[in-house]
């Protein structure tokens, strides 16, 4: 707990840090950067996590703990992204969104 | 004092993120990153979790980030400016945008949260201990769970990313 | 008692079955002919045992239920039962099938001979033996039903047994639809008798009970007839449709087309007389209820399709046509009298000379056919132009014609004389119309049954380029045994009222030898038959002089009253035409037209929201959001 920060304040900050996210997620045009804007998101939701449990119930550590894990998942789920990544690169020579329409009708 | 400093980490993370996602080049775009992250981490820090601001630097900022590095360098002419889309579908993906958080922010402001006051810092110590005990708020079973994914994770990323074998056709 | 039908069901399944293994020839004719012959002598015995022994109790004929299952319950009175029921009727039945099917059975053995579908033949003919045994001793009125389908189900096959023939074929169909068109009203009947009555038991029904029940609650009324009539009217159109009755009549002449074994079995002894059977087994309703309006109808059509029938069998050339109109025209006698007859004591002569003319037509009526077969296979024909002079050929077969045409005609001693002579008697009691009727009707029968005797006999001599003769002993064994039966029959079974009377009361009856009735019926008789005499012992040329003086009318008769024209023109012109098309242009374009659309429409709609899989990740990410934000809406709006 931070002292003089009410909760609804760092709720605030949380969620315009995902929402940005989301907007970059919904407008980018580069894998990459719709990766990034993911980075976003998922590190907002940890603060979002630590910050409820420290404010709400400290007693618990649930909120605490999750955040490491989120984090790891983040990690990971980085890492294979980018493994696709590079191979939608080797395969097409861009890394453009538009290179990944495969689902059409 | 500590509202001050609170104030000003949250906000560069903001204006990073916010830089972050409007660039026009990727690589500016993975240093902003960097910066929010480090933002972020401060504000673990203020919140006494310690571990967790610590792990938060060293694996994002720096696994995370290296990685991003890496793979930005190997795919494109890093320089160049990528392409946007419009301006106009770009304006209703902030509307939406603006409208959900505009729902979620009003949530926040009207409910009434009992916030206790008392807290202590998390030290290494209990996180560990979480992690191994069995009783009823114990994380074995997510810890257990997270090493197995982590170790498909690997393996997937290394299958994928691996290029194609060269058969040896003759001899 | 129950192997009385089973056997000739096993004969059937065996030889239906494994028809392939009876590939040589005599072993299926010697399985049915074992079945059938053992399912006879059972027959007699039971027959014996009933009659003489156990049946007769306290002055009446008691009926025995040895068997009964309940196979569909409905509710507790009303339910289907197979069962078997033993009265005199029905054991009298027993004899008649069993012998006549015995003896086509053998008869077979030589007239199928060399044909291809030798062991199938035998197994229809199984098939039919069992269905129309199972009918004669069904306890339960929509027994009889099933088991009359399954009849109509055999005469198909065997009809159609030449199945290669088209007109093979048509006639199969054609008996087979008018009949079950029949069956449609006679099914019609049986769920309004057991849903007025509340039960299917036969024995049930015609008690005393329930005729008092009936007339105490005479139920809807409808055109002036209660509902037990008008269901007891639509049982006998079942009925008549089976019988051959006018107008249902038009398969019968057609269905000569099966092997001539057959129309002796199905045609003349056995099938044909379910629908008089079927009257006489709801006899106490059909008198009792209404007095007796249902019955009236009976005896008119009866008399007139005997006229229609015999005036049509004057002028025919197909001996098979002949005998079939003739069968036509005898059903119509014993329809005729269930339909004169009384109930108490003396007055239930017509229901007892109806029963005895069946017993003793279905001996004499096989034999005619049987010869027919005879004849034809030895001439190679049906028409009798193509006979004539066959008396030095085929002793055996015109000795035998004789007696058999003597017995139709009615002379005694004959089986004939004495059920004609009852059925007459019963009828001048009754109306004298009908009584004029069935007299002329008897002259007639005289009349074209001798023409028959003789243009194929004698009509002088001929030469045929291969000799005719009576070559197996299958077929000439039954001849003589059935005529041997149609000479002693009448006067052994005389009073037949001793056995079978509508209150199983037996009464004593016996014939006024000098009475001007039956002077009258024996000198009809003589006349027709001396006319035939003048006409075709010889050739002359009397036949086409009276042909000529009838004109327009002979052409008519010649033409059978132009029925089958005027059911052709009804089905076809009408039903398929005004009915059929439209029902199936409906059918086709607003049915399967609203199923079409359906699935056009769904087409469509897909071809146009297609577009929403893009395939692009972000477009997908943006109507996640825009999901989520209406839900949101939803809830805060609609739930606080």
């Amino acid at each position: 707990m931070i002292e003089g920060v009410s909760i609804q304040v760092i709720l605030t900050f949380t969620t315009v840090l995902f929402f940005i996210g989301l907007y970059g997620f919904l407008t980018r045009t580069h894998l990459i950067g719709i990766l990034i804007s993911l980075e976003l998101m998922l590190n907002s939701e940890a603060i979002n996590f630590v910050a409820v449990n420290k404010y709400l119930h400290p007693e618990f550590l649930q909120g605490a703990v999750f955040s490491l894990f989120i984090l790891a998942l983040a990690a990971a789920e980085t890492a294979l992204a980018l493994a696709i990544i590079l191979q939608v690169y080797r395969r097409t020579g861009s890394v453009d969104v538009k290179e990944v329409k495969e689902l059409k009708y | 004092m500590e509202q001050i400093l609170f104030y000003i980490l949250a906000g560069t993370t903001l204006v990073a993120a916010l830089l972050t996602v409007n660039t026009a080049k990727i690589y500016r775009a993975v240093v902003y990153l960097l910066i929010a992250l480090l933002g972020i981490a401060g504000i673990y820090f203020q919140m006494n979790y310690d571990f967790m601001g610590a792990v938060q630097l060293s694996v994002y900022a720096g696994g995370v980030m290296v990685l991003l590095v890496y793979v930005v360098m190997l795919t494109e002419k890093v320089g160049e400016p990528i392409r946007r889309i419009a301006p106009f579908r770009r304006a209703i993906a902030g509307i939406t945008v603006l409208l959900l958080m505009g729902l979620a922010l009003f949530a926040i402001w009207k409910f009434d949260f009992q916030t206790l006051g008392n807290d202590s810092p998390v030290t290494v110590e209990q996180v560990g201990k979480a992690m191994l005990s069995y009783e009823r708020n114990g994380f074995v079973l997510p810890f257990e769970v997270i090493s197995v994914l982590l170790l498909a994770v690997m393996i997937g990323a290394i299958v994928i990313a691996k290029s194609k074998i060269q058969k040896n056709t003759d001899q | 008692m129950i192997w009385i039908p089973a056997l000739p069901l096993i004969s059937f399944l065996l030889l239906g079955l494994f028809n392939r293994y009876f590939r040589k020839e005599p072993v299926a004719g010697y399985v049915g002919v074992a079945s059938l012959g053992t399912a006879w002598v059972l027959a007699l015995y039971t027959a014996w045992k009933y009659f003489f022994e156990v049946g007769l109790q306290n002055g009446q004929y008691v009926p025995f239920t040895p068997f009964k299952w309940e196979w569909i319950h409905f509710t507790d009175k009303l339910s289907i039962d197979m069962g078997i029921l033993l009265d005199p009727i029905s054991v009298m039945m027993l004899v008649v099938v069993t012998t006549i099917s015995f003896m086509v059975h053998i008869y077979s053995i030589g007239y199928m001979h060399g044909d291809e579908g030798f062991a199938r033949f035998y197994a229809y003919l199984s098939l039919f033996s069992f269905s129309m045994l199972s009918l004669v001793l069904a306890s339960n009125i929509f027994q009889i039903y099933i088991f009359w389908e399954l009849v109509g189900v055999s005469s198909f096959l065997l009809i159609g047994y030449y199945f290669v023939k088209p007109s093979a074929i048509a006639a199969a169909k054609k008996a087979f639809i008018v009949t079950r068109f029949a069956d449609f009203f006679f099914l019609v009947g049986i769920l309004m008798i057991g849903y007025f009555v509340g039960t299917f038991d036969i024995e049930t029904l015609n008690s005393e009970g329930t005729i008092a029940w009936i007339a105490q609650h005479p139920g809807p009324v409808f055109m002036g007839l209660s509902v037990v009539t008008w269901a007891l009217i639509l049982i006998f159109v079942g009925g008549a449709g089976k019988s051959a009755m006018f107008p249902l009549h038009i398969w019968l002449p057609d269905a000569m087309e099966g092997p001539t074994p057959v129309s002796a079995l199905i045609h003349a002894a056995t099938m044909v007389v379910a629908g008089v059977y079927l009257v006489a087994r709801m006899f106490p309703l059909f008198y009792h209820v209404d007095n007796g309006f249902a019955l009236r109808i009976v005896a008119a059509v009866g008399t007139f399709s005997a006229l229609f029938a015999a005036i049509i069998a004057l002028t025919q050339e197909d001996i098979k046509r002949v005998l079939a109109y003739s069968t036509m025209s005898q059903i119509g006698y014993m329809m005729m009298a269930l339909g004169v007859s009384g109930y108490e004591g003396v007055e239930g002569l017509g229901y007892m000379a109806g029963m005895f003319h069946l017993f003793t037509h279905a001996m004499f009526k096989a034999l005619l056919f049987l010869i027919a077969g005879v004849v034809i296979h030895a001439v190679h024909s049906n028409l009798m132009k193509d006979m004539g002079g066959l008396h030095k050929y085929m002793p055996i077969a015109s000795w035998t014609f004789l007696i058999a045409a003597l017995a139709i005609s009615g002379i005694p001693p004959m089986a004939g004389f004495y059920s004609k002579d009852e059925i007459l008697h019963a009828a001048f009691e009754y109306s004298f119309i009908i009584w004029l009727t069935g007299f002329l009707v008897a002259g007639l029968t005289a009349f074209y049954m001798f023409r028959l005797y003789f243009r194929i006999f004698h009509n002088g001599t001929r030469e045929y380029h291969h000799r005719p003769k009576e070559d197996s002993r299958a077929m000439t064994g039954p001849l003589i045994f059935l005529a041997v039966l149609t000479l002693t029959v009448g006067w052994v079974f005389t009073p037949f009222s001793e056995y079978v009377t509508p209150t199983r009361v037996p009464f004593h009856y016996h014939i006024h030898w000098g009475s001007p009735l039956v002077l009258g019926s024996m000198a009809i008789a003589l006349t027709g038959i001396l006319a035939a005499y003048f006409f075709y012992y010889k050739p002359t040329e009397y036949p086409q002089k009276v042909a000529r003086a009838f004109g327009i009318t002979y052409k008519w008769a010649k033409d059978k009253f132009y029925m089958d024209e005027l059911y052709l023109f009804v089905t076809k012109r009408i039903i398929f035409d005004k009915i059929s098309k439209p029902a199936a242009w409906f059918d086709r374009n607003v049915v399967d037209g609203m199923m079409d659309a359906l699935g056009n429409t769904t087409v469509w709609i897909s071809n146009r929201i297609k577009g929403l899989q893009s395939g692009r990740l972000q477009e997908y990410g943006i109507y996640f959001v825009y999901g989520v934000v209406v839900l949101i809406m939803v809830f805060y709006f609609l739930n606080f």
